[in-house]
């Protein structure tokens, strides 16, 4: 196993989990799991269904405690007490699911949660105009140009739904962002465009915690690999020291995946078996 | 970050054909219930000759308003993707234990009344406390509350009246105060109407406020719409759905000293399948018995179709016995409209 050493050289992790596990029961969910967030860095967090990647994310964004190891947030030892807290410490979770409600204009969607108000007493009212104007202006700077802001949100598709809840987390001052396989149900276009939001989140100086099982979006943009296998670690890679290939092979687990290669292989067809054969023959030197 | 001149800074989109005002109406959630009350409206007054008379359409009203105070909450809960069933007895509670409590004390009629706020209050927060700790679907839950209270309301009535109903409160002190406020007669410009109609119009501004213009609304929207994602943002979803059904708690209140200001005594066994009806009120009126979708107004629209229907068939002098019939063809209509409404609306954006 390549576990390269951390460089202690750069910016200090804003988040950083040494040695963390997770049991539910007797389930070893997660076990010795370290990784570092740094700001304007990707961490790509890379494992196979199971792996305990939705653990992790539990864990970072206050959904879960963790049982043992240490839990770092601007190297302050953390507990968080719920996701509340977790994004009152600048830390935002983009879940799977995305957390937006389908029926609701994507203006509601935008501020759901933080709405921001006017006037006091019994006339404290929502700013209506304000969030309106700012979540098209805040989507636009994300190169989304809306439509129209009063569209249900479950109008749009699945890579602008997500580009929203980016979009959400950015403006309201996330530093550390956490996305749980934003690409992983759209087509190849989609999560170009997805991904291209990920690296502007990146350049606005957030450091984000890419969760994914397809190390081809992961090589595309990510600084560092955390690669997890079946609740522990199975990796921890720069970019700089591994290759796409390497990074996924090691991910779907080498031997793993040439012991597959050896079931799928097709039988030699039967009929053409003299053509093949010579075939064969003129193929060697 | 500045917003600074979004509107310029956006380019005329060749996407967006722009909005025609019949589309936008037909995004609206209670435009099925209004064609259908215009319907109703319109069949009665062929149908009826004395529907269109000014004392006629002040019953009318006045019916409407009685299911309308009720189902404004109702339906704010059902968008927050709950029920309750409960409804419809709490509003005999409310009216039992104010009357009881005043006669038995023999204080002042709004002693009474202030218990019976508390009391009903807290078997609202019961309700949404049962719900949010449990989980249980809130059909289970308002169920149980539901006979609870039947039984209770019916006990407690015999145990200490000795018979299924109240004894009157009509010469207690502060009566005349009380009757004035939930159950007097208003005349303006020589038409009579009921108070309550200033009732209900109150809640639905109310309602409407607090679902178009605050962060509460939000909330309500998110819980009922998409519950677990509104927790992952922060919205205290406990809090919204306990709020909701003291929302419905406070109506019931409101409806409940109406009926004991209106008649002086209560009967104990009242109320029982009222709450379909406001339910029946929410979803003509546009809300979508998943959650996450209508409107305060819609729901007023529901309960004046309730009103204009049951009325019309005594003016028409038919058989009473019809009304149920048509309730039933109009819930049907009216949430099959909506669907298709709603279908073409989210089709065309």
């Amino acid at each position: 196993m390549t576990t390269a050493t951390e460089p202690t050289a750069g910016p200090a992790p804003l988040v950083e989990l040494e040695q963390v596990s997770k049991y539910y029961g007797n389930v070893r969910a997660l076990e010795g799991v370290s990784l570092q967030a740094r700001a304007g860095e990707i961490t790509c967090v890379l494992g196979d269904n199971g792996a305990g990647k939705s653990t992790l994310i539990k864990i970072i964004s206050g959904l879960h405690g963790h049982d043992a190891g240490s839990f770092r947030i601007d190297g302050e030892e953390t507990r968080l007490a719920g996701p509340r807290a977790a994004l009152d410490r600048g830390i935002a979770t983009v879940h799977q699911d995305l957390a937006v409600v389908p029926l609701m204009p994507v203006w509601r969607n935008f501020f759901l949660g933080s709405e921001p108000t006017r006037g006091r007493g019994p006339l404290r009212r929502m700013d209506v105009e304000f969030m309106r104007r700012t979540a098209h202006a805040e989507l636009l700077r994300m190169g989304i140009d809306l439509r129209d802001v009063d569209q249900p949100i479950g109008t749009l598709s699945g890579g602008e739904r997500q580009c929203v809840a980016i979009a959400r987390a950015v403006y309201f001052g996330a530093r550390v962002l956490i996305l749980d396989e934003p690409t992983a149900a759209l087509g190849v276009k989609q999560s170009g465009v997805v991904l291209k939001y990920v690296a502007a989140a990146r350049d606005a100086g957030l450091a984000v915690v890419f969760i994914t099982h397809n190390p081809h979006h992961a090589y595309l943009v990510g600084d560092r690999f955390v690669l997890l296998k079946r609740g522990t670690m199975a990796g921890l890679h720069t970019r700089d020291a591994i290759t796409l290939d390497e990074l996924t092979r090691q991910m779907v687990g080498g031997d793993e995946l040439d012991d597959l290669r050896h079931q799928l292989e097709r039988p030699e067809p039967d009929v053409p078996r003299g053509a093949a054969a010579a075939d064969e023959e003129r193929r060697r030197p | 970050m500045s917003p600074a001149a979004p509107a310029a800074a956006a380019p005329a989109d060749e996407r967006l054909l722009r909005t025609s005002p019949l589309r936008r109406l037909l995004g609206r959630p209670e435009l099925g219930a209004v064609v259908g009350a215009v319907a109703v409206f319109v069949f009665f007054a062929f149908a009826a000759d004395s529907f269109l008379r000014a004392s006629s359409l002040s019953t009318v009203l006045y019916a409407a308003s009685t299911i309308g105070i009720m189902a404004v909450p109702v339906a704010l809960l059902m968008i927050g993707g709950e029920f309750d069933l409960s409804a419809g007895v709490l509003v005999t509670t409310s009216a039992l234990v104010s009357s009881m409590f005043s006669y038995q004390m023999t204080a002042n009629v709004w002693v009474g009344v202030g218990v019976s706020l508390l009391v009903t209050l807290a078997v609202g927060a019961f309700n949404g406390f049962m719900l949010t700790r449990t989980r249980l679907p809130s059909f289970i839950i308002t169920l149980g509350t539901y006979l609870m209270l039947i039984g209770m309301n019916l006990g407690f009535t015999k145990l200490i009246s000795e018979t299924v109903s109240t004894k009157t409160v009509a010469d207690m002190e502060g009566f005349p105060e009380a009757k004035a406020v939930f159950a007097s007669t208003l005349t303006l410009g020589g038409i009579s109407f009921k108070i309550t109609i200033l009732w209900w119009l109150l809640l639905i501004a109310v309602a409407s406020w607090i679902l178009l213009r605050t962060r509460a609304g939000n909330w309500i929207f998110a819980v009922g719409g998409n519950e677990a994602a509104a927790r992952a943002v922060g919205v205290p979803v406990r809090a919204t759905k306990i709020g909701l059904y003291m929302g419905v708690a406070l109506a019931a209140w409101i409806s409940g000293q109406h009926l004991l200001f209106s008649y002086d005594v209560v009967q104990s066994g009242e109320g029982v399948g009222n709450e379909l009806i406001y339910i029946i009120a929410a979803v003509i009126g546009g809300c979508l018995i998943t959650g996450g979708y209508g409107s305060a107004v819609g729901s007023a629209v529901g309960a004046l179709i309730f009103g204009m229907t049951s009325k019309g068939i005594v003016f028409a002098e038919w058989e009473s016995d019809w009304f149920k019939f048509f309730l039933g063809a109009m819930l049907l209509l009216a949430t099959l409209l909506n669907h298709w409404v709603r279908k073409r609306a989210e089709a065309t954006t």
